[in-house]
């Protein structure tokens, strides 16, 4: 039994269409087809009906539709993308095992958070995008950021605080940011990267649609991931109404793992099924499985498309899992052991190796010569990270004002900056 | 029994005004057990919630015990009626809590890092603080008390190390009050459910767990808007709150070393603060020097700078200084060289002596 009694709110029967065609149904669409009486009609008889969506499996117990132009589910991947799919939940899985290692030998300190088990929803999502898509994350970000592009090097150096880490090792595990990747950050409090994404979307579609800086394949797309407890959470809501608002090319991609450090989400939310508040806004609500790679995948390529042809927002709730503890000190007593254990049967590296089995699309040595390579990308990355020198000492005042000199002039007439005693703290100011 | 009686001594020693004040201070405190900071913080809650019928607890984590343990068996004991869990959404229960003050209840919202205190600054500033002001006293939040931990813990970073007291200092309506150690923190603690005004509590959570003292079990409260003198000395006053005392402790005795007498003072309450312990003070010594880790501009140590000044020109004998956090976000890898470590304030005091 899934802990996600969410299964019980659901009314039966068990619908089958998604919440696709907006243009019919949503009032806020200005479509000259269509007369403003008939908008209204149509927006009472939406109101009247269950908001729809698509569910995973353990939900309703059906296969979800994802797309209205296929209409079967799992749709076959070629041996390419599979390959790639599973070489990138394997970079995040063991990356994040090398992390927790690495912090029991006291290389990485302070506050880090796991992401093993919701490999599929990073992977899932991000691989779809191109360079120039942004990605706004939150303190669980080691793997989006890895499933973006930026160097396992970089992240791992990062993590320990070098210079030579993706934000000089001034961000830490909990904000690593890449401009070259469009990597916007990592967020230690939850719901603010929301509203920069939001941000971030409005500038792309402002640079599209008034500055005519168009991409022949549509609008830079922005993506953001946060968890469930963000969802009761202001910023989110308000975004949501934003984005909606001037449809922006923007997935808000909901990683429902059950748990905020220790507050189980059903017990924290009066309406525990967060899809639905996306049709609430006026935005499709998708409900997935978040443990199944090619089903995220599914509907990942629906919400970006949607976003790139300027349709609007998207609201995709992931339903996941993290096998760890909320962080590396949390000692994870809270859940149960069967909640833990029905997971764990999920295991979306593990259910993505046998799907890549039984299609026949690779053979068992073919898995674990990417697996190799992995490891060793993971330990280069480690040695990189180790013999990587510390920020120098002046970096402790650099980028606080884009001007170091921002710190005004001391009594001797030099910038204050570059007095010694003033980075010792004798504040005689 | 012998810490007691000097504890004793000691604050019978200082400003009369401690009797005319809450008498339960007068007595001496009964032997207590050894206990850290957050079981002494937790002692204080379960006093708090057992003689108030309406008085709850709430914020993030705080039915299991919240992330540093402070709200342990309160909803074993109180129910979930009175300590619940409330969802991810700080503007939203520091607003609900102001409510529930205004009804005439005791709210004590927890806020689980300072850092995050922030969205909830609006409510803070522009309803707690404003309230009873702005309704002419038909209403007011005084049942309210938010508690947050705050400060340097060696390895949080930017957002879980902030010491956000100044923001809060700023604002005509709050108290703001900082314990140093637990027995300091259960008093204090219960005086600000008490108080009829909005109380901000910071608890320093490096201390959590390492600060460890003899606290007394029972009911006391020790009064707010009152510092204390907890050394005394003749050649240089120093204050300080929280955490940063047990480093001006550390550079005191460095100093007794090289001669330097230093007078060391806890202001527990930050705003309204005790001006007349810190200027009777400063006339008796003539130098003053403020330590605390939030960045030096626009600290609370600023306030103090500026008011001894107003009252104490022509005593002092040289400027007064501030040994304080950098004027950076709190760095991450950095934080030693961020932090007003305890050479930095022996090179103060010492440069401040010779002046």
């Amino acid at each position: 039994m899934s802990a996600f009694s969410a299964a019980k709110i659901l009314s039966p029967p068990p619908f089958v269409a998604r919440f696709a065609s907006e243009k019919s149904l949503c009032p806020f669409l200005s479509s000259p087809s269509v007369p403003a009486l008939t908008r209204s009609a149509l927006r009472s008889i939406r109101l009247l009906r269950t908001p729809l969506a698509v569910s995973s499996d353990v939900v309703i117990g059906q296969k979800p539709l994802a797309s209205s132009s296929s209409a079967t589910q799992n749709e076959d991947v070629d041996r390419e993308v599979a390959l790639v799919l599973y070489e990138d939940m394997v970079l995040g899985r063991f990356f994040e095992d090398m992390c927790a290692q690495m912090y029991y030998r006291g290389k990485m300190f302070g506050f880090v958070h796991l992401y093993n088990g919701q490999e599929a929803v990073s992977t899932g999502f991000i691989k779809l995008l191109e360079a120039r898509d942004c990605v706004v994350s939150t303190y669980r970000d080691h793997v989006h950021a890895l499933s973006k592009g930026v160097a396992a090097r970089a992240v791992m150096a990062e993590l320990f605080g070098k210079t030579t880490g993706c934000c000089r090792g001034q961000g830490g595990s909990m904000h690593m940011f890449s401009s070259t990747h469009n990597l916007l950050g990592g967020f230690a409090f939850i719901g603010e990267g929301i509203p920069v994404a939001t941000g971030a979307a409005f500038s792309s579609k402002y640079r599209h649609e008034v500055l005519k800086e168009s991409n022949p394949n549509g609008l830079d797309v922005t993506v953001a991931f946060f968890g469930d407890g963000t969802c009761n959470n202001g910023q989110f809501f308000e975004c949501l109404n934003m984005a909606q608002l001037w449809k922006l090319p923007i997935v808000f991609v909901v990683e429902n793992n059950l748990w905020a450090i220790g507050m189980s989400h059903v017990r924290a939310t009066s309406d525990p099924e967060i899809w639905k508040k996306g049709p609430a806004f006026g935005m499709p609500g998708y409900h997935v499985d978040g443990m199944d790679v090619l089903k995220v995948r599914e509907v990942a390529i629906e919400a970006i498309a949607r976003a790139r042809r300027g349709d609007g927002p998207t609201l995709v709730e992931c339903e996941t899992y993290r096998f760890r503890g909320h962080s590396l000190a949390d000692p994870d007593e809270l859940r149960k052991p069967d909640e833990k254990a029905h997971y764990a049967a999920r295991d979306p590296i593990a259910a993505l190796k046998s799907y890549i089995l039984e299609k026949n699309l690779a053979t068992e040595s073919e898995l674990k010569v990417i697996e190799e390579k992995i490891d060793n990308l993971i330990e280069d990355a480690v040695e990189f990270a180790d013999s990587s020198p510390h920020p120098p000492r002046s970096q402790l005042l650099e980028n606080v004002f884009v001007d170091p000199k921002g710190f005004g002039i001391g009594p001797d007439g030099k910038y204050r900056c570059e007095d010694p005693k003033f980075t010792e703290g004798t504040a005689q100011v | 029994m012998a810490m007691a009686l000097r504890a004793l001594g000691r604050r019978i020693s200082h400003s009369d005004r401690f009797f005319s004040s809450l008498s339960e201070a007068a007595k001496p405190p009964s032997d207590g057990k050894l206990i850290n900071l957050f079981t002494a913080i937790n002692q204080a809650l379960h006093i708090a919630l057992d003689t108030d019928p309406r008085s709850y607890v709430f914020g993030e984590d705080v039915r299991f015990g919240g992330v540093f343990r402070c709200t342990t068996g309160l909803t074993d004991k109180f129910g979930r009626d009175r300590v619940f869990n409330t969802p991810l959404c700080e503007q939203g229960i520091i607003g609900f809590a102001i409510g529930l003050a205004a009804m005439g209840n005791r709210a004590i919202a927890e806020i689980q890092f300072a850092d995050y205190i922030y969205p909830a600054f609006d409510q803070i500033v522009n309803e707690a603080a404003k309230f009873r002001y702005r309704s002419g006293n038909e209403f007011n939040c005084g049942g309210l008390t938010v508690r947050s931990p705050y400060g340097a813990v060696g390895h949080g970073g930017h957002y879980h190390s902030q010491s956000p007291e100044s923001f809060f200092c700023h604002v005509p309506g709050l108290k703001v009050v900082i314990p140093r150690s637990p027995r300091q923190a259960k008093g204090l603690l219960l005086s600000c459910i008490r108080d009829p005004n909005p109380v901000i509590f910071f608890e320093p959570k490096l201390l959590y767990r390492l600060s460890v003292e003899e606290v007394p079990e029972d009911d006391y409260m020790l009064p707010l808007s009152e510092a204390e003198v907890i050394r005394q000395g003749s050649d240089i006053t120093l204050i300080g709150w929280g955490a940063q005392l047990s480093i001006l402790e550390q550079a005191c005795d460095a100093a007794a070393k090289e001669g330097i007498s230093c007078e060391l003072i806890d202001l527990k309450t930050l705003i309204p603060w005790d001006k007349e312990t810190v200027e009777s003070s400063v006339r008796k010594t003539g130098k003053l020097l403020i330590s605390h880790e939030a960045p030096v501009t626009g600290g609370f140590g600023a306030e103090i700078s500026a008011s001894i000044v107003e009252r104490c020109f022509l005593r002092l004998e040289a400027p007064i200084a501030r040994v304080c956090g950098l004027d950076t976000p709190f760095p991450l890898v950095y934080e030693q060289f961020y932090l007003p470590t305890m050479n930095k304030i022996l090179d103060a005091i010492k440069a401040t002596v010779k002046y």
